[in-house]
Order: C-alpha cells, then sequence, then structure tokens
C-alpha cells in the first residue's frame, strides 16, 4: 500500500513539475501542454461524447486482438506441448520472433483484408500469440508428474486434461504472457490507425498533431496512456493474487 | 480368500534410449492381492517398486505378463474402484482444499449436496476441518499429503494402491497417520497396497509384507505379521514387532547391498 502511495506520489510531483515548467516558459506550450490543460481538453472531449466516437473502434479492434492472441496462443501453446519434435524445431524460431519489426507487414495485411479493422486486429495480435504460447510452455514445463497421473488416473482425456489440469495450472504463467499481448494489442492497433486508417484514436492523435491541437493531442494522449495503466495494474494485482494462492510470488 | 488384485508373469524393460541398453527394471513376478487385506511391498532402492504400481494401476503398460482387477484384465486405463495416492505431492494448486478432495466425485456428476457432504466428512477425517478453504501453498508437505489421500478416499476405491504416501512425513507424523490409515481401512473394507521403503511400516500396518528383490524386482518372500485387524502403533512396543522388523531386515539385507553394488561380505 505504502509502495502504491509512493508510486503515485512520484508520477504527481512530475505532472506537478511539467505543469510548473510550462506555465514558467521552461518549455514551450507549442511544444507540451500543460498537464491542466491536458485534463481539461479530456473533460471536454468526454464531455462532448467525440471521446466515445473516437474510442470506440479501436477499443472494439483491442479488444478482438487480444481475444484473438490468448485464444490462438493457448491453442498454439497446446499443439507445441503436444509434439515435442514440432516444438524442438519451432521454439528457436519463436525466441527470435520479437525481433521481427512486425509493422513492414502492414501494408500488406491490408491488401490482404482490406482497409478495414482486420488488419489492424491481426496486426495487434499478432505479438501477443507468440507471448501467450510461450508463457503457457513455461508454465507446462513446471507441471508435476504425479498431476498428470491424476489426470489419467480419473480418466480424463487429452482434451479434458488440457481444460481442467493443464491450463489450470499454467494460468499465473499465460497472465504474465497475456499481459504482454494486452500490451502489444494497444501498440499495434494505435499505431497501425496512426499509420493508415480512416478513424480511432491513433488516427484522431495524427490528425491532432497535423493541426497542430494540442490540446486535442495531448488530451488523448492522457485518455490512451490513463486506459493502459489502468488495466495493466488491474492485471497485475491478478497476477500476483493468483501468485501468491499458488506459493509462486 | 479371493484375489482382488493379481498379476501373472509381470515383467518391465524400459526401451533403450541413445547408446545406452535396454533396462530391466521388473520382474517377471507372480503377485495376489486379498480382497480386503492389507498388503506391503518392501524392497532396495530403485528394484522397481513404483514401476510395479504403475503397472498395476494401469499407468503404465508390462512389457510382458497380465494385470487383473476383480477378474478383468487391467489395460491402457484405471479400471473403476481402483485409487493411488503418489510419494510425491499431486494436490492441484489452483484447487482449494475442498475443491482438490471433492475433484473426483464432481467429474462423476454426483449431486452437488452429496459431494459436499463426503468432502466434509473426508476434510474432518483427515484433521483438515480448519483448512477447507486454503490453498495447497498455504499448506505444510504432510497437510498436502493428507489432501491427495482424502481426495483417494473420498470416492471410495475398493482397491487402494499407496506409493510410499509418508515419505515426505517426519516420524512422529508417519507414525499417526499410519494409524489413521489403518482406522480407514477397517472402516471402508477397502484393499489396501502400500509401497514403502520402511521395514517398521511395513511390520506395523500389514496383514502380509511382500520382499522385493534388487532390480529387475521380484517377489523374495512373503511374511504374514499375524496382528490382529484392531492394530495400532502401540505394537511398537511389543516384542513381536522388533522380531517381526528383524526377519524382515535379515531377508532384505543381501538385496539392499547388492541395489547399492556392496559386497555380500559387507556387513
Amino acid at each position: 500500500m505504502a509502495l502504491a502511495a509512493g508510486r503515485a506520489g512520484i508520477v504527481l510531483a512530475l505532472l506537478l513539475a511539467l505543469e510548473a515548467a510550462v506555465r514558467w516558459g521552461a518549455v514551450s506550450r507549442n511544444a507540451v501542454a500543460p498537464p491542466s490543460d491536458m485534463v481539461a481538453a479530456l473533460l471536454r472531449l468526454a464531455g462532448s461524447g467525440l471521446l466515445w466516437r473516437l474510442a470506440a473502434p479501436t477499443f472494439a479492434a483491442v479488444a478482438a486482438a487480444i481475444a484473438l492472441a490468448v485464444v490462438g496462443g493457448l491453442v498454439f501453446g497446446l499443439l507445441l506441448a503436444a509434439s515435442p519434435r514440432l516444438r524442438r524445431a519451432i521454439e528457436p524460431l519463436l525466441l527470435s520472433y520479437y525481433a521481427v519489426p512486425i509493422f513492414v507487414f502492414y501494408p500488406l495485411l491490408i491488401v490482404v483484408l482490406g482497409l478495414g479493422p482486420l488488419p489492424l486486429v491481426a496486426i495487434g495480435a499478432a505479438f501477443g500469440v507468440i507471448s501467450v504460447a510461450l508463457s503457457l510452455l513455461q508454465g507446462l514445463d513446471r507441471l508435476p508428474t504425479p498431476i498428470l497421473k491424476s489426470a489419467r488416473l480419473e480418466g480424463l482425456g487429452p482434451w479434458a486434461t488440457a481444460w481442467h489440469i493443464r491450463l489450470p495450472f499454467a494460468a499465473p504463467f499465460v497472465l504474465h504472457g497475456a499481459k504482454l499481448a494486452v500490451a502489444a494489442a494497444f501498440i499495434g492497433v494505435i499505431g497501425g490507425e496512426f499509420i493508415l486508417a480512416p478513424n480511432g484514436l491513433g488516427r484522431a492523435i495524427a490528425n491532432a498533431y497535423n493541426d497542430f491541437d494540442n490540446p486535442l493531442l495531448y488530451g488523448l494522449l492522457l485518455f490512451v496512456i490513463s486506459v493502459v495503466t489502468a488495466v495493466n495494474l488491474g492485471l497485475h494485482a491478478f497476477e500476483r493474487r493468483l501468485r501468491e494462492q499458488r506459493g509462486l510470488a | 480368500m479371493e484375489a482382488h488384485l493379481r498379476l501373472e508373469g509381470v515383467a518391465k524393460v524400459f526401451a533403450a534410449s541413445g547408446r545406452s541398453a535396454p533396462v530391466p527394471a521388473l520382474g517377471p513376478l507372480d503377485l495376489e492381492v486379498r480382497r480386503g487385506e492389507f498388503l506391503s511391498i518392501v524392497g532396495p532402492s530403485g528394484c522397481g517398486k513404483s514401476t510395479l504400481l504403475d503397472i498395476a494401476a494401469g499407468l503404465l503398460a508390462p512389457s510382458a505378463g497380465r494385470v487383473s482387477f476383480e477378474g478383468r484384465e487391467v489395460r491402457g486405463a484405471t479400471p473403476p474402484g481402483l485409487g493411488v495416492v503418489f510419494q510425491q505431492d499431486a494436490s492441484y494448486p489452483w484447487l482449494t482444499v475442498s475443491e482438490n478432495i471433492g475433484f473426483g466425485l464432481r467429474r462423476r456428476g454426483l449431486p452437488a449436496q452429496a459431494v459436499a457432504d463426503r468432502v466434509e466428512e473426508a476434510i474432518r477425517l483427515m484433521g483438515l476441518s480448519a483448512f477447507a478453504r486454503a490453498y495447497p501453498a498455504q499448506l505444510s508437505g504432510g497437510m498436502r499429503q493428507r489432501v491427495c489421500i482424502a481426495r483417494t478416499l473420498v470416492t471410495e476405491p475398493r482397491l487402494v494402491l499407496l506409493d510410499e504416501p509418508f515419505a515426505a512425513l517426519d516420524a512422529q507424523t508417519r507414525l499417526l497417520m499410519g494409524d489413521e490409515l489403518l482406522k480407514l481401512w477397517r472402516r471402508a473394507g477397502a484393499t489396501i497396497v502400500l509401497i514403502t521403503h520402511s521395514l517398521e511400516e511395513a511390520a506395523l500396518l500389514s496383514d502380509r509384507v511382500l520382499l522385493m528383490s534388487a532390480r529387475p524386482g521380484r517377489i523374495i518372500e512373503t511374511l504374514a505379521t499375524g496382528w490382529p485387524s484392531e492394530r495400532s502403533s502401540d505394537l511398537l512396543t511389543d516384542p513381536r514387532f522388533a522380531a517381526l522388523t528383524q526377519r524382515l531386515w535379515t531377508a532384505l539385507a543381501p538385496e539392499a547391498r547388492r541395489a547399492l553394488g556392496l559386497g555380500s561380505e559387507a556387513a
């Protein structure tokens, strides 16, 4: 609790320092809006209903990307766990996957999937699928043999064992991968909108930047950062509770 | 008395891997467990006791021979009515104590109230009432093992195979758990096969003790203890207990030395 209060205090102090620096002219208003103006712009956006119209397609794409990454990653991870030979062949490639600049595929995805939400969902899910699959494998590697034998004694088949034993055991590890998938989904979708999309938060941020509309630009940035931080903190708290429950903390 | 579990000519050879030769781990051996008896199997380290249990439970296919439970061949799956408690912790870390114990009952489709009643009774019998809602990570090793024993016994198996279930417990808890196991055995009327490396445990708890040779394990001797079914750790002070333990050690010592690669005169 004291640690969380300390963290909030540091963020608050940085915001106050930025406010003072802009208001006293140490930092140009043309470069950075003072945090109070950001909050005011965000409240105006929310009050006008524009914020929801801008955010709705983005959040829908992010939610779809997260769902695709988690479900796809779990299925992919279970397939690799079931086939050690396939896993040995593919795992080194997966571990170097993070080095691939995935955005270079965005134009290709638009050609294949069209100029709609699909390429955004695909690029938002691309990183997450791998992080969820790898974290699932990491969890399954620690599954004790007696637990698997117990599943056989209960007469559980391969899919029932996956559902009732393997996935619940690996849940804290999967959650760690899912946290990365959530962050990657926001980056992928908003980044994709920024480059080439007809609407969404990323597009609105790019437009505000081109129009020198600093209050709107920073209001949107504050909103995105607040949402991502809140989601991440929620997931982190859930992961910590799960790890404590399992004695993994 | 009727044979509850029968092993005929059972042997296990683990296949060669890489440059290593095939490993004969067990047998061939014949074994007959009578319905309702408490049988212990004792043998030197690495003699194939756990392999024998896995084969008897249908978790491992024998290289040769046949296993039958209640007259039906055991092949590829654990038959209904047979329960196993493993040496290592097999509690499910994502479930509470009561959820762990009720796992098998829920899988069998019992009504929720019947599951709750049987779980509550098992929890009480195992002395875990204060921990019904705790997760395994919050329990000691001995308590986790009691959860696993309860999870097996709550399904009321007719044959229980126990693979060194008290190995992780301290000496005092072992004695107390042994007494509890005897009470449960008398109450449930189930057949019990206990695999252990402890001669004292085998001598104290069993109707009969089978001694196994060093790898590949074979049955070298069978001893009837002669204890009445109403017995407990009070027998520790009985002179017959010391004599029985001595007899077991005399028979087993050459095999234990062989398993360690020591000469027969090394004692």
